[in-house]
């Protein structure tokens, strides 16, 4: 992780300044949002980025000679360069995708199904997100593959004597989150790689929910392959990327085939460009990787270290203060929680709370958070979730407080 | 910055969403549970949020005898699909998918000229919040499609 130099990091209320979203009100009230692990707000630099593309450069990338063509090729290889370097890795070893869905579709069908045998086995667990499931569950199908779930603990977390049982011989590959969707808790991705390696199964990370929040070294972690989107971390939607460990790049199959990607064509056969660009077919990103790397460059002024610690404390006194409103059940434990707290209040759907919510300007996520399977294991339908970042205060803590007070005057009418 | 659509939710009172009736079925809801007899069944998913409504119905001579409704959601779905029961039971089939439709094209049609009858009326203000509009026509999409799949079509609308 790179660090601001000499600059002194931005305050928490200059930080919060650099949203234009923030600067509105919603139902008559200012803006709380609490939705940023769906997606998060923008802040100007990124905007200017991308615009900025559009307006003085908008080129094809590896293509042309002409001088925009050079500067918007230029602008997307040092987008590469810099959104490696966030995660601890090289250019060479980015792939950039539309984002994490996309990123374990490429795993997951130019990797495992070239690799797993029928009987093999793809160990992992009932809290992961559903991008982070369908997709094993296609690729399981297709080679005769089999999911196997280590369970979780009883507060809902991974559980690491549950995944060492959960291994046998045909274990091939293992796939976790690094930090839940719903749980908010982060999980403990060296020892999985640790436990993974000793049997010889590749590790698929799905960073989604923790490379916005927590400094990310890929290389530290030591796994095979990981994936992460850019709408989460201040950046543009439709990017992200995908981290391979080089000779795991090598052993992967692009997905999609065409202009881009190719080194040498004929009538009845091509050979594939180099690792990345060979999964990186037709017209990439452009502007959504500028974008992203003026996230990245925003994220690093604030620095990782402080965007963690504040997002964390914020999570931590909502969840505090929250568990002993009336009827209020918080779902997994403040001990490794990260910037996610899902809640129910007793007899009112989350649709229900997130809009008395709405109706006092602040933004929750309501639903399954696309983890059905966990929901079920919670034996819960749905819940509510509020979700915290680097424009967060802790003002916003106390009117999400004071707005579920609210919620449960209205409903206990 | 926010569209005109947007602008005019934002005019809408919570109130007008929740009124007093809708909370009454919501706590206390009519006809829930399920017809071992049902001649009709049909369950909804509201894909949004992994709720789920079914709907029973037991037809006897082509009226509506009996409605139950089960499952679970918000209290926008549960008060709408207690709702439904008063308006179609003793009804013939045409009529309680009359019902359906036309309260479906009250929510959905800006320019309808639905009435829905009973306490549905109730819910008219879930036109303001195009969220909920799922949640609101949840059992009446399954009515609808319960008593289609046995030949009683909803008229195309």
């Amino acid at each position: 992780m790179s660090l601001p130099s000499t600059t002194t990091a931005p305050s928490w209320t200059e930080v919060a300044g650099a949203f234009p979203a923030l600067r509105q009100t919603v139902n008559g009230h200012p803006l709380v949002y609490l939705d940023s692990a769906a997606t998060s707000l923008k802040p100007t630099v990124v905007i200017d980025a991308v615009s900025e593309y559009y307006r003085d450069y908008p080129s094809n990338v590896h293509r042309s000679v002409h001088t925009l063509a050079g500067r918007a090729t230029e602008a997307y290889e040092a987008a590469r360069a810099r959104v490696a370097g966030f995660i601890g890795t090289r250019a060479e070893n980015l792939v950039f995708t539309h984002g994490t869905t996309e990123s374990v579709n490429l795993v997951a069908n130019g990797w495992a199904r070239r690799h797993l045998q029928p009987g093999d086995e793809i160990l992992l667990t009932p809290a992961e997100h559903h991008s982070n499931l369908v997709p094993w569950q296609q690729a399981a199908r297709a080679t005769g593959a089999r999911l196997v779930y280590a369970e979780l603990s009883p507060e809902g977390h991974l559980s690491m004597a549950a995944l060492r049982a959960a291994f046998t011989p045909r274990t091939r590959l293992v796939t976790v989150a690094h930090v839940s969707n719903v749980l908010g808790t982060e999980n403990p991705i060296r020892q999985v790689v640790e436990l993974a390696h000793r049997h010889d199964a590749v590790v698929v990370v799905d960073g989604a929910q923790s490379v916005p929040h927590l400094p990310v070294s890929v290389t530290e972690l030591g796994v095979d392959f990981f994936a992460f989107s850019g709408h989460k971390m201040c950046g543009p939607t439709g990017i992200g990327a995908l981290y391979g460990r080089p000779d795991r790049l090598r052993e992967t199959d692009p997905l999609l085939f065409g202009g881009e990607m190719i080194a040498e064509v004929d009538r009845e056969r091509a050979t594939w460009a180099d690792v990345p660009y060979r999964f990186e077919g037709g017209t990439p990103n452009v502007a959504g990787a500028i974008g992203l790397a003026a996230a990245v460059q925003f994220l690093e002024s604030v620095g990782m270290q402080r965007i963690a610690v504040h997002s964390r404390e914020l999570a931590v006194e909502a969840a505090e203060r929250l568990a002993p409103l009336p009827g209020a059940a918080v779902y997994g434990s403040l001990a490794n929680r990260q910037a996610v707290v899902a809640f129910n209040l007793a007899g009112v759907h989350p649709h229900d709370v997130a809009q008395v919510l709405d109706s006092l300007g602040i933004a929750v996520r309501a639903g399954h958070h696309c983890a059905q399977p966990l929901m079920a294991t919670l034996a819960i339908q749905s819940s509510a979730r509020a979700s915290f970042y680097l424009y967060n205060t802790r003002e916003d803590v106390d009117r999400l407080v004071d707005g579920l007070r609210e919620v449960g005057r209205y409903f206990g009418r | 910055m926010v569209s005109a659509k947007w602008g005019d939710i934002l005019g809408a009172n919570l109130d007008e969403l929740y009124r007093e009736v809708i909370l009454d079925h919501f706590q206390n809801p009519r006809r829930m549970g399920t017809l071992p007899e049902a001649t009709h069944t049909l369950g909804l998913h509201n894909p949004t949020c992994g709720d789920k409504i079914a709907v029973d119905l037991q037809v006897e001579d082509g009226r509506v005898a009996d409605y139950r409704f089960s499952g679970h959601g918000c209290s926008i779905s549960m008060a709408s699909a207690s709702m439904l029961g008063d308006a179609v039971v003793g009804k013939p089939v045409a009529q309680a998918t009359e019902v359906a439709r036309g309260f479906v094209d009250f929510l959905t049609n800006p320019q309808s000229q639905e009435t829905p009858p009973g306490d549905l009326e109730a819910l008219g203000g879930v036109r303001k919040f195009p969220a909920r509009v799922k949640c609101a026509t949840l059992a009446h999409n399954a009515l609808m499609e319960a008593l289609a799949a046995h030949g009683v079509h909803a008229e195309p609308h």
